[in-house]
């Protein structure tokens, strides 16, 4: 699997090696080379392409086979017939739509107040130049470095003490304050710029901060925030180990941890295990396809700052 | 509000502005929109920080057991500890499949795309391939994991299927041998992880100035020379970021082995997350699992700052330089 990706695209590298312009004529020659050349680095991306997408084909094409019909032609065929039978035993096994539902729930839930959140922290610390921002900006930073290992088990007491234990809430709380920390990182450093013009005006016109922060600030971060939304939404869904942990019971599970605990199962055939990976991604990719420019312009936005 | 203003000044340094004699009073009114945010952070994360460090220096069964002072004994017992040290070793595995690998593939993949495909097949074929590569880091990557397991189970997987049919008698048992299932473990994360720095990268890339570029082809510079001088240099901020993030995320690493091979075979591929999981909830040593915990985070924290004052440095000596 490997080796096509480092090797395929080196060619792509030195295939127009470094060559100082002798004459005109070269010059024309050098085109000329590139013509056919650029066609090599187009097949080598899409070999390293093609490489990443075999799992998700072998996955579509095992999806609705049957086993017999697996165990005769093997994962590369095309199915004999349309089998939706492993289908159909993921969706009443796990109780799909429970999964769904859970999973959106938890996540939506979390992007939601964890925006909020951050707007409240990053208005006082970037609007409002509060004392020892840095120091609390920097303590935000560090926290969302931190292992969950290094505060699951003391969430688990405490989950359970106040009788949270199994329960969604418990795992809505930790990705909201999870989640608002890098949310205020960032957010505080964009409304530090905030320009000073429009909060003058906003206070001459007799606005209070209340007033202010809806009126004024919170139109003109809009943008941002709701990249953060899709981030915090995202990030929340395929998060994994603290859910795994703190939700114990299946009719609380999210996709991935219901998923994941079918696994060793024995009922987990072939088109079983493929139509469960199959249907779980998918709401990842509709998500991503639906918010796709808002995503890849916030990936640039983060990676600038 | 100008009389508070000119009234001001004379307890002031006359070199502070008026205004800011004025704000510095001011931020005290915001502390109420910081409260809920630090209440919520200390409640979830401080509190539990600091129990975490309380039950590492303490034998502990969990759960209603009592807690025996043990002292430092957790973490003296992790250092004669074979699987703890496994485990940090298999880390810098983790390091070289979602942070070396990836960065180098993904830079040459997006100059790829940017350089030649982008400008001699149009932005379109650029963009759907780095869709294309992009595809995996959008999965949960329990979701991912959970394929890949079946892909490479060494009886029913589709690769050892494939691997027969060609008339291999005896293909390797991917995840369940000792000698293959870390490599096999590794590949599946630079697939998982290559996305990422391609699309950082791009963004990058359309970031430098072309003229730069221009000026550089004037003076014959050839491809790689003008990659060397311009592109890395360039770069750079985006490079760091991706560094710092992965290398973070490398440490941590949990779902994938948890999914793949849950630490096996024979711990070799036990990594520091999982291994702390273990103690946690499988083999009821709370105190040592809390102890290995905290050695992660303290590893994380040091080399986190170590990148981010390399940094700064470079950031400095590139200002300077100009």
């Amino acid at each position: 699997m490997a080796a096509p990706i480092e090797t395929l695209p080196t060619p792509v590298a030195t295939g127009r090696p470094p060559r100082p312009p002798r004459a005109k004529a070269t010059d024309v020659d050098r085109r000329h080379r590139r013509g056919t050349a650029r066609w090599f680095v187009l097949a080598a991306a899409v070999g390293v392409a093609v490489v990443m997408l075999v799992p998700f084909v072998i996955m579509v094409l095992n999806a609705f086979k049957a086993p017999a019909d697996y165990s005769q032609n093997g994962p590369l065929s095309w199915p004999a017939e349309f089998y939706t039978e492993g289908l159909r035993n993921f969706w009443t096994r796990v109780n799909f739509p429970e999964k769904l539902v859970n999973s959106i729930w938890i996540s939506g839930a979390v992007a939601i107040f964890a925006v909020v959140l951050s707007l409240f922290s990053s208005y006082a610390l970037g609007v409002g130049r509060v004392k020892g921002r840095m120091w609390i900006v920097t303590l935000f930073l560090l926290a969302n470095m931190l292992p969950q290992e290094v505060l699951v088990y003391p969430l688990f007491q405490m989950a359970q003490e106040v009788g949270l234990s199994n329960n969604q809430w418990s795992v809505i709380i930790i990705f909201t304050v999870i989640q608002a920390a890098f949310g205020t990182y960032l957010l505080s450093s964009v409304l530090g710029t905030f320009p000073k013009a429009l909060l003058e005006a906003a206070s001459l016109d007799g606005a209070g901060r209340w007033r202010t922060l809806w009126g004024v600030v919170f139109p003109v971060v809009r943008p941002t925030l709701s990249v953060l939304l899709i981030f915090f939404f995202i990030w929340t869904w395929n998060e994994f180990f603290i859910p795994l942990v703190m939700l114990t019971t299946n009719a609380t599970q999210t996709i991935p941890v219901a998923l994941a605990s079918l696994q060793g199962d024995r009922m987990m055939d072939a088109p079983t295990t493929n139509a469960g990976a199959l249907v779980s991604m998918i709401p990842a990719i509709v998500f991503f396809l639906i918010f796709q420019r808002t995503l890849t312009r916030g990936i640039t936005a983060g990676a600038v700052k | 509000m100008t009389t508070v203003d000119r009234a001001a000044p004379p307890s002031e340094p006359r070199t502070r502005g008026t205004r800011r004699g004025r704000r510095s009073r001011d931020w005290v009114g915001y502390l109420p929109y910081l409260l809920p945010g630090l209440i919520a952070f200390t409640v979830v994360i401080l509190i539990p920080f600091g129990m975490n460090i309380w039950y590492s220096l303490h034998k502990w069964k969990g759960g209603n057991a009592p807690l025996r002072w043990y002292g430092l004994g957790n973490y003296t017992d992790l250092l004669a500890d074979e699987q703890f040290w496994t485990s940090f070793r298999n880390s810098i595995a983790m390091i070289l499949a979602m942070v070396v690998v990836p960065t180098l593939i993904g830079l040459l993949l997006a100059t790829t795309l940017f350089d030649v495909l982008g400008k001699r097949f149009g932005p379109r074929v650029a963009s759907v391939l780095r869709a294309t590569y992009y595809l995996p880091q959008i999965l949960p990557v329990a979701v991912a994991g959970v394929l890949w397991n079946w892909i490479l189970n060494s009886q029913t997987g589709a690769v050892n299927v494939v691997l027969r049919e060609i008339g291999v008698a005896n293909p390797p048992n991917w995840l369940g041998s000792t000698d293959t299932a870390l490599p096999t473990v590794m590949l599946v994360l630079i697939w998982i992880q290559i996305g990422y720095p391609v699309v950082i990268f791009m963004s990058a890339l359309q970031r430098v100035d072309p003229e730069l570029y221009e000026a550089a082809e004037l003076d014959g510079a050839g491809w790689w020379h003008r990659f060397r001088a311009i592109t890395i240099p360039q770069i750079k901020p985006e490079t760091f970021v991706i560094t710092l993030t992965c290398t973070v995320a490398a440490l941590k690493v949990f779902g994938p082995i948890y999914v793949l091979t849950r630490g096996g075979p024979e711990s070799s591929t036990l990594v520091p997350s999982y291994y702390s999981y273990l103690n946690f909830f499988d083999k009821s040593k709370v105190g040592y699992g809390a102890a290995i915990a905290n050695v992660l985070t303290v590893l994380i924290i040091a080399i986190a700052v170590v990148i981010m004052v390399l940094q700064a440095r470079s950031a400095r000596r590139e200002e300077e330089g100009r």
